[in-house]
């Protein structure tokens, strides 16, 4: 049996604004995820191009993709991976450390109101804490992009609602774009702009009049 | 400390049993290196120093007997620094507890003032009197051997008269660190001893007035040896010189040479081995870690980190358990080194022995074991490297199993469900399956490489003491004599049979090379002495020719066949070319053997001999030895039982230690490397593990599919081990041979059986651990984690 090619995604045409909310909407296996890690520099698309400020991501080196994710994109993980042999506060420092003027990482999980848990072990922390301090961790370099993949994914309502406001919160103080993917439409009433991708395209794409905080999302 | 330092001392504690194995692996290694290369360097070291203050000479000529004029026209010619001019007489003793006769060795010093060249070091006692001649300093081996102090007295047959001499000092010299008697291969510190006395007694009592037999040279700085051998064979030619020798092959330096060589060598390649098993162990462990790690690299990886982080990170640690095990080994190689140094003192008497520790070996062995570890690392480092990011996210793709090949043979209905398992698995991933069981071999191996010098020295032994010589005693003549002192010797008390030897004293060329080298002349079908070759067996002597160990065949460059130049050094002194009528291979030494007869007609001489082999009645030894102790021409006596008593003795006392260490280091590896792996295999199953006994499983079912994968790598890897393990040991003995000892590459049943053993049992030990662990599995929290 020969090897099959399977596209996840094919002929999108995304554009990402300054201190926007995008939600990208779609069901498993939409391409989702792989344009969110093209996105973030994390994956190349095999043709077309995505530019960052008019910079070429896609003629990039693995170099300069490090570079970027670096210094301007901040990740959140649908299964947080924290490091586990760190604290929640260390886990916030490993980013800290390596970037030009950080926030401190006590002033990071402040925002995410974790102030109270700065030295627990990712496996003294509830799933939702655990993915507030990859929160933490995304935004406590001030990125230019946070991207969340399916942030909510792995939690209940109660504890998915104040992960979702931690985002907000980020994205209205701080004003930093933000790209969060979801197979949860009732997220969508939160963004700015939303996205459905099925079978690797974009099927429809919508701007919302009015955000609605999680608080007031319909589940 | 920053995060990702905290998350590497964390991680490491994580694993620290498995940290801490291959810190030991590689301590072990460490330790070896620092005490075989620290012990060689403080005995070269105290060697040398020796040499100089005690003005250890640089040539070394015998002669029948020089006027002692002589020795003024020597000390003046080119390239000669100091010539002193000695008598040197080999004498039968009579010690009061010993029945048996032992020798010694008289030598003339020049008091007062003292030994210009290889001079005494006085350790009690004072100098003979130079009014009483027969005030003696004796050996200090000799003295502890049989328990002597000054005030004591010894008797010796001096020119056919029992004399007592009177022990005033104890004393030691360069000349004799290793004190052996000529012919022999071990020391046999309780039946030969040295004797200092002044010039005049012994030169009268020998009748040497006026002339001397043994000349010690000192060369001038830059001096060329060979010119000066060749005056001084040329000049002391008419007086029956024995051929001028350089230190190189002066008897006591060759053989410490020679051991200060296997010292070296055992030094670099043992702990080379070691190492490079840790640095295996590291790279299986560590390839484990970082496939554990997959998504926190990835995520590492999308914070921002570059792949030079990364590689910093994993490479430290390799670096952290490399350096642990450093700092670990470098304390017992300085604790072990210095055992080791003091134990040669059993074999080589140094006036004083200090152990140093150089810091360039401490050096040498941090550099090598963290080139181990940097070694073992880099292959997983790459790995985590390499790792892309977006595919690291997504866990590892589900493993693919499939009938294996056993079970396709049709053997499946015999397999009970937990076998299949195992074989499954095992055949699931046979990169991990194969470096599992590469890695028992390894440490089975090394067991055998680490005890089977004991089987080896056993076979030399063996050959050299039952084989070649059957007799029981070697009478050898101050002169050589008559044919009638056979029948004389055969007619002395309990003596069963008597086979003749005649050894010439000879200097062999071939081209530009030479040796001194002692012919012996032994019947052509000896029953007592035998040339014995380590394939053939006990071969018969060709009628005419040389027969050559193959050592000394190679020192000459010749073959069979070839033309040897033989300048006989006694006698007529004639020379003649003689044809190389066969090799002989051998364990020890450089011989060099032809038919009696063919050797007394090159000598142009009747029926004589020098010495005798003698089978002996043991009830009448008592008799025979008080005897041999007043026949006037014997200058010496050797018991084979004594001799090998005595060596195996101080070999229980040395090499026995050794050997214990290396057991002890290649146990740690057997037990480092089947707990690493048993560890690694937990850790990969534990989730699968755990689902079954939510499935209902028993705790000992669950073992059995574990531990029974050990079982099956264990029961592949020793007998590869043991195949491994000969085969390294070819690679050792290859590099241990020196011109004094070619080992055999012998492994006993008894050698395998306990590496077989020792391996089998540290799977054990290790299963039990691992059993301990599986019985406390938490089963929710293996489940709740993500694959």
């Amino acid at each position: 049996m020969g090897e099959v090619e399977v596209y996840a995604l094919r002929g999108v045409s995304l554009d990402l604004h300054a201190s926007e909310f995008l939600v990208l909407l779609g069901p498993s296996g939409s391409g989702k995820s792989t344009l969110l890690n093209i996105l973030g520099g994390l994956d190349l698309p095999t043709s077309g191009r995505v530019t960052y400020r008019g910079q070429s991501l896609t003629d990039a080196d693995d170099r300069e993709l490090t570079e970027y994710r670096r210094h301007h994109v901040g990740f959140v993980f649908q299964f947080y991976n924290l490091i586990p042999s760190l604290t929640a506060r260390e886990n916030v420092a490993l980013v800290t450390e390596i970037v030009e003027r950080p926030m401190r990482p006590e002033e990071a999980l402040e925002l995410v109101d974790l102030s109270d848990r700065l030295d627990h072990f990712p496996s003294q922390l509830s799933g939702g804490e655990q993915q507030r301090v990859a929160i933490a961790r995304a935004i406590a370099k001030r990125p230019d992009v946070l991207l969340c993949d399916e942030p909510t994914g792995a939690l209940d309502i109660v504890t998915g609602i104040v992960v979702l406001e931690a985002i907000e919160r980020v994205n209205q103080e701080l004003k930093t774009t933000t790209a969060v993917i979801t197979h949860n439409a009732a997220v969508a009433a939160m963004a700015d702009r939303v996205v459905s991708l099925a079978d690797g395209r974009v099927v429809t794409e919508r701007r919302n009049e009015s955000r609605v905080s999680p608080r007031e999302l319909a589940w | 400390m920053r995060a990702l330092q905290r998350k590497l001392v964390r991680d490491l504690w994580l694993v620290k049993g498995q940290a801490l194995a291959i810190a030991l692996v590689i301590a072990a290694g460490v330790a070896m290196f620092l005490a075989y290369l620290s012990t060689f360097h403080s005995l070269r070291y105290t060697q040398q120093a020796y040499y100089d203050r005690y003005r250890f000479a640089d040539v070394f000529v015998s002669v029948k007997r020089a006027p002692l004029g002589l020795q003024d026209r020597i000390a003046q010619m080119p390239g000669i620094a100091r010539a002193v001019a000695r008598v040197v007489v080999d004498v039968t003793l009579d010690v009061e507890d010993l029945a048996e006769p032992a020798s010694g060795r008289l030598i003339s010093i020049e008091v007062p003032p003292r030994p210009t060249l290889n001079d005494v070091f006085l350790r009690r006692g004072r100098w003979p009197d130079p009014g009483r001649p027969d005030e003696v300093i004796v050996s200090e081996a000799f003295a502890l051997a049989r328990g002597l102090e000054p005030g004591g007295r010894v008797g010796a047959v001096i020119n056919g008269r029992r004399r007592e001499l009177q022990i005033v000092g104890i004393g030691l010299s360069p000349e004799y660190l290793y004190s052996i008697r000529p012919g022999e291969l071990i020391p046999d510190d309780a039946r030969f001893g040295i004797f200092w006395m002044e010039r005049r007694g012994l030169a009268s009592a020998f009748d040497m007035e006026g002339a001397f037999n043994d000349l010690a040279v000192r060369l001038r700085p830059g001096a060329s040896e060979d010119d000066v051998i060749a005056r001084l064979d040329a000049l002391l030619e008419p007086y029956g010189a024995f051929g001028a020798i350089p230190r190189s092959l002066q008897t006591s330096h060759w053989y410490v040479a020679n051991e200060l060589q296997q010292l070296q060598t055992v030094g670099l390649i043992l702990p080379i081995v070691f190492l490079g098993v840790a640095a295996f162990l590291l790279n299986v462990v560590l390839t484990r870690i970082v496939s554990v790690q997959r998504e926190q690299i990835a995520a590492l990886k999308a914070l921002g980190y570059t792949k030079r982080e990364l590689a910093v990170h994993y490479m430290q640690w390799g670096l952290a358990i490399g350096l642990a095990g450093t700092a670990l080994g470098t304390i017992f190689g300085a604790w072990l080194g210095s055992g080791m140094t003091s134990m040669y003192n059993a074999f080589f008497r140094f006036p004083q022995l200090s152990y140093e520790l150089p810091l360039r070996i401490v050096v040498a062995g941090a550099l090598v074991s963290v080139v181990a570890g940097t070694l073992g690392a880099s292959a997983a480092v790459a790995r985590a490297v390499r790792l892309p990011p977006a595919e690291a996210m997504r866990p590892e793709p589900p493993a693919s199993y499939r009938e294996t090949l056993l079970e396709r043979l049709g053997l499946k209905r015999w397999l009970p469900q937990a076998g299949r398992m195992v074989l499954r698995n095992l055949s699931r991933q046979p990169v991990r399956a194969l470096t599992s069981i590469l890695g028992v071999s390894l440490a089975a191996a090394m067991l055998v490489l680490g005890t089977f010098i004991l089987d080896a020295i056993d076979v030399v032994l063996d050959v050299q003491f039952f084989v070649a010589q059957r007799q029981d005693v070697t009478v050898s003549f101050v002169e050589p004599v008559s044919g009638r002192a056979l029948h004389e010797l055969a007619r002395l008390p309990g003596v069963l049979d008597v086979e003749p030897t005649r050894a010439v004293a000879t200097r062999l060329r071939h081209g530009p090379r030479r040796r001194h080298v002692s012919i012996q002349g032994v019947v052509r079908r000896p029953m007592l002495q035998r040339v014995v070759d380590v394939d053939r067996g006990a071969i018969e002597l060709p009628p005419g020719g040389l027969v050559l160990s193959t050592m000394l065949a190679d020192l000459l460059e010749v073959r069979p066949g070839d033309l040897v130049r033989v300048e006989v050094l006694e006698g007529r002194r004639p020379v003649v070319d003689v044809p190389v009528t066969g090799l002989v291979e051998e364990y020890a030494g450089t011989s060099a053997y032809m038919a009696i007869e063919a050797l007394r007609d090159l000598m142009r001489e009747g029926p004589t001999l020098s010495g005798a082999a003698l089978l002996v009645d043991s009830r009448e030894a008592a008799t025979l030895y008080e005897r041999l102790k007043r026949t006037p021409r014997v200058a010496g006596v050797s018991l084979k039982r004594s001799a090998l008593d005595s060596f195996k003795k101080t070999m229980d006392e040395t090499m026995y230690v050794m050997v214990f260490f290396n057991v002890l280091f290649a146990s740690v590896i057997a037990f480092g490397v089947v707990y690493n792996t048993a560890r690694v295999s937990l850790s990969e199953r534990s989730r699968e593990l755990a689902s079954l006994r939510v499935l209902g499983f028993t705790r000992g079912e669950i073992s059995t599919i574990l531990l029974g994968e050990l079982a099956v790598v264990t029961a592949i890897a020793v007998p590869l081990g043991l195949v491994l393990g000969y085969l390294s040991a070819g690679l050792l003995i290859a590099a241990f041979n020196t011109e004094l000892y070619r080992f055999p590459l012998v492994v006993s049943t008894a050698t395998y059986a306990s590496a077989a053993l020792a391996v089998t049992a540290a799977t054990v030990l290790s299963a039990l651990v691992v059993r301990r662990k599986l019985d406390h599995l938490d089963l929710v929290a293996v489940l709740k984690t993500k694959e």
